[in-house]
């Protein structure tokens, strides 16, 4: 359905708005930023790099701005929107130079693809760089099969996993779509499925600390269906999943663990072995 | 102020300097996915029906009185509820006597309030007319009136339904737009789509809540 | 299974409410076992999504185009009403709809009313307030019935006692009603058929609520399965719907999809056994049906959400339950623990405008906002949008003057201070880089005990260096590499 009519009060009666049209990707590009994210940064730091490692391979120079810190999502969604704004707005100066910028983390992607616009509404002149930041960020997974178009001989020996997605970058990013095509890829990897694939591990940044008793439900539930699908291991493509999962499972003295995507993949395409 | 005035007033404050959304209703919407050959309509109705244990028969327009006769006889009924004053209650009542049957026939020809306590409890079945069926979801539509009241279709444990197979549509809102619904409603409009049923303890389907525990389609071939 | 809590003596915090739910182990099965089944069906009654997706489009711009003139509806819906014979009433609070309910029945010198599946008399908790006036109300869904029977709740809006098991119920018949136990849900169904059908005969009035109320026709739909709601409708004297006054939709075909979003939401079915659309009362030389007619059109919050635009959007609800269905919150904690009427993502949303965030304060943030219930709305209420925006309003202090209802319930002056402190490490790269370099340096000092985050994981340990100290030397490597191999 077409939008036939737009009317501009602010307390106009909204509508939904329409559904995203298929992404047009680019050509692969010469030089990417990454934006590594806070929660890699500080816990996750050797996928980050593992996630440069790969974006090489694909002959791409890779910067990483110094100065950047956080997308500013945590504020945004405990309702802290100044704080959230004023953080954004650092991150977005820092990224106005018209390079991609690549995402290790599906729902820090979303951060700036979908809710930058939520968060700058008020703001005319900015919502226009948020845009053009919109249209070129791409999350990490994505980015490798549609623009890197990777074609990968897989070095690694046979195994199973099992890729858990996060909530925000499956529905914003497509991730789990992008993230089995390239697992896919790897002859000697076998995604198995799990029980309730598609239901949130209960992270959601602060919610885990306010709601720790219904977080800890769903993460308890979360780390039995990935045990139990048989996999070897579990990867994800988002940081703040990952630090929730391995966090329960080593209080929980399991010896399963989940592992970043990007280190799983440079493990398989490197034949680096890493104990 | 009275409450009336007091939400109108707030509803339209919270409206100003807005224009009213324009009517984007797309009738291919509610149309399109759900379109079927005319001879598939009533394969379509009867199998959605039977899903939810609906007893469907096709039978020549003429044999209905004998057919419900049968339906009756075979559960052991003994009587039937009717309305006196359509067509087709006349049909039934002269095949009654030219067949002789057993089950005693109750008109519905006054107030529910004069025999309330009967037709709660003594009725066991009724038969009544629909004004089509919808191949979409296994629906019937009946406008109860003054001549077949509402309840006949409610309150025995076995409804009995005569459908003209030429007046099974493929959707609710063809069948609206050709019998111009919205032109004036009667009291109460109905689809029915089976016998009553609850799936409240557990999620486990039972039938026979608080309406009819059978529902019975008689589809009559008119053409 | 006996563990169970009584309604009344629940925690009185949103939190407290959750860690007693999530102890009973019966309850979270059959609300695990439920949902996973709703899931399904609902999908299994999608099969196409194009079509869905096009119906979900249509329903909400149907929805949209109703609230954008629904001032103008509601008064073309009391004039079509009017005419057609039914009486009006307009009620502000739930103690005004309370009133007029009860002043109806009082005119009839009324002592007994059944009432059909409505969520808006449980906003007005009608049964407890027409029971302190002698007048009996007894609910004729069989789930209703049953949570009144055990004086609940409650807890799902469709299946309003689907925490319970048939050993639950059959142990309540048995206990409340004097029958044999039984674990044949077909025999306990039928002790609700023949208890309640007397009452239907009996009642004075009939109570029930409204799916859609259609302007162009001034006609009431309802849609059930049980046939409870046409009994509730037809079979007394007086028929009494109450409704919020969000349901008036603009024209009769705008129900057609509707309808259908409805029924295959809710239940994965294509449609409802019964959809009744009432338009007036018996008329002169009609045989049946009530010879009076009242609506009764209850506001209770709803003219707030609906002066805010963003929060209008909650007045798109045509309570399914699908958002529940697929909550994993919900899923876990079942409906009760949300203490309100309307649990689940949608009573997140919507409770606030009717009881104030101060009632509520822990409403917006018991959501990981996941998203799944904005996924499945068929009126696409961008849920998870509207819970971070009640969030905002719930964390604002007085002087900023919050939007919602008592807003600022969770407004704290050393939280802000918190994230203000973040906002500063965030926005200036010499500070965050000096906090990396502080917390990769002395990662091992983390404390074992990080309060709620150490009750379900063990305390996570910054890396030794940084990705801002590990990419710096890996880029300045490749750099020179690269330099170094062009000269």
């Amino acid at each position: 359905m077409t939008d036939l009519f737009y009317d501009a009060a602010p307390n106009a009666t909204r509508v939904a708005p329409e559904r995203p049209k298929p992404r047009h990707y680019p050509d692969k590009p010469a030089e990417v930023i990454l934006f590594g994210t806070c929660v890699m940064d500080l816990f996750f730091p050797e996928a980050g790099l593992d996630a440069i490692r790969l974006l090489e391979r694909e002959g791409l120079k890779v910067h990483y701005p110094q100065a950047q810190s956080c997308c500013g999502q945590p504020a945004w969604t405990s309702g802290y929107v100044d704080e959230a704004l004023e953080v954004a707005r650092a991150q977005l100066a820092l990224l106005d130079n018209g390079l991609p910028v690549v995402v290790p983390s599906g729902s820090c992607a979303g951060m700036f693809r979908q809710h930058y616009r939520e968060v700058f509404a008020d703001e005319p002149d900015t919502l226009k760089r948020v845009e053009s930041l919109a249209e070129r960020t791409f999350e990490l997974t994505e980015f490798l099969l549609h623009v890197c178009k990777v074609q990968w001989q897989d070095l690694g020996p046979p195994t199973q996993i099992a890729l858990h997605t996060s909530c925000s970058a499956r529905r914003e990013m497509n991730t789990h779509l992008h993230a089995r095509e390239l697992l896919a890829g790897l002859d000697n990897v076998e995604r198995l499925d799990h029980d309730h694939e598609s239901e949130c591990c209960g992270f959601g940044g602060t919610f885990s600390v306010r709601m720790p008793e219904v977080s800890g439900a769903m993460v308890l539930d979360k780390t039995r269906s990935l045990r139990e699908s048989g996999a070897a291991e579990m990867v994800t493509a988002d940081g703040g999943c990952l630090l929730n999962i391995n966090g329960s499972l080593a209080k929980q003295k399991q010896a399963f663990r989940g592992r970043h995507l990007a280190s799983f993949l440079w493990e398989r395409v490197s034949g680096e072995v890493r104990s | 102020m009275s409450a009336r005035s007091n939400i109108l007033n707030k509803l339209r404050a919270g409206l100003a300097g807005t224009t009213p959304r324009p009517d984007e209703f797309d009738e291919g919407l509610v149309t399109r996915p759900w379109q079927y050959a005319p001879e598939d309509r009533i394969t379509r109705l009867r199998s959605l029906m039977e899903a939810v244990q609906t007893e469907v028969h096709q039978l020549p327009a003429a044999q209905w009185p004998e057919k419900v006769l049968a339906l009756l006889q075979e559960r052991g009924l003994n009587n039937l509820l009717y309305a006196p004053g359509t067509a087709h209650g006349q049909v039934l009542v002269n095949y009654w006597q030219q067949a002789g049957a057993k089950p005693e026939l109750l008109a519905y020809d006054r107030p529910v309030d004069d025999w309330k306590e009967e037709l709660f409890w003594r009725v066991q079945a009724s038969v009544t007319s629909t004004v089509g069926g919808i191949a979409a979801t296994g629906s019937l539509a009946l406008w109860p009136d003054r001549h077949e009241p509402r309840l006949m279709s409610l309150l025995p444990p076995l409804h009995i339904a005569l459908l003209n197979a030429s007046e099974i549509e493929d959707n609710l809102y063809t069948m609206m737009q050709k019998q111009n619904w919205s032109a004036g409603m009667p009291t109460n409009l109905l689809l029915v789509s089976g016998p009553s049923k609850t799936a409240d303890i557990e999620q486990v389907l039972a039938y026979g809540a608080h309406g009819p525990k059978e529902l019975v389609v008689l589809i009559l071939e008119d053409r | 299974m006996n563990q169970r809590i009584p309604v009344t003596e629940l925690s009185d915090t949103f939190r407290g409410r959750a860690k007693e739910a999530l102890a009973d182990d019966q309850l979270r099965t059959n609300f695990r076992v439920a949902m996973d089944s709703l899931m399904q069906k609902r999908a299994d009654a999608f099969p196409d999504e194009e079509e869905r997706e096009g119906l979900r489009e249509l329903g909400n711009r149907i929805k949209a185009r109703a609230l954008s003139r629904l001032p103008d509806l509601l008064e073309q819906l009391e004039a079509k009403l009017t005419e057609n014979g039914v009486n009006v009433h307009w009620a502000e609070t739930t103690a005004e709809a309370n009133r007029i309910v009860h002043s109806i029945i009082e005119s009839k010198q009324g002592s007994q009313v059944v009432k059909g599946k409505s969520m808006v008399s449980e906003e007005m908790e009608m049964n407890d307030y027409l029971a302190e006036r002698d007048i009996e109300c007894l609910e004729s869904d069989m789930g209703e019935y049953i949570v009144q029977l055990d004086g609940e709740k409650p807890s799902h809006i469709i299946m309003p006692a689907i925490h319970k098991n048939r050993y639950q119920v059959s142990k309540l018949f048995h206990d409340k009603l004097g029958v044999e136990e039984t674990d044949d849900v077909n025999k306990l169904i039928r002790i609700g058929r023949e208890t309640l059908r007397q009452k239907f005969m009996e009642a004075d009035v009939g109570v029930s609520g409204v799916n859609f109320a259609i302007a162009e026709t001034g006609t009431l739909l309802l849609v059930e399965n049980e046939g409870n709601g046409r009994m509730s409708t037809t079979a007394p004297p007086v028929h009494v719907a109450v409704t919020g006054i969000e349901k008036v939709v603009e024209n009769l075909r705008d129900v057609v999809p509707l309808v259908s979003l409805l029924t295959r939401s809710a239940l994965g079915q294509p449609i409802t056994t019964y959809v009744n659309m009432i338009s007036g009362p018996r008329k002169p030389d009609e045989l049946d049906g009530p010879e009076e007619v009242h609506l009764v059109l209850l506001d209770n919050g709803r003219t707030g959400a609906f002066a805010d635009a963003q929060m209008r959007q909650t007045l798109n609800c045509i309570r399914c339950g699908a958002c529940m269905n697929h909550c994993p919150v919900y899923t876990r904690v079942g409906g009760h623990t949300y203490g309100e009427v309307y649990p689940g993502p949608i009573g997140k949303i919507v409770t606030p405008h009717m009881v104030g965030l101060k009632q509520v304060p822990d409403h917006p943030s018991a959501s990981s906002l996941c998203g799944a219930c904005g996924d499945v709305c068929p009126v696409k209420i961008p849920i998870p949008e509207l819970l971070q925006r009640l969030r905002q309003e719930n964390v604002k202090s007085p002087a900023e003057q919050p939007k919602v209802k008592d807003g600022g319930a969770k407004y704290s002056a050393r939280e802000r201070a918190v994230w203000r402190f973040w906002r500063t490490l965030n926005t200036r790269p010499g500070l965050y880089r000096l906090f990396l370099w502080g917390a990769t340096r002395f990662g091992k000092l983390t404390p074992k005990n990080l309060g709620p985050w150490t009750e379900n994981h063990t305390a996570p340990v910054p890396a030794r260096r940084s990705l801002h100290d590990l990419a710096k030397a890996h880029l300045a490597r490749a750099e020179s590499q690269h330099t170094g191999g062009q000269s």
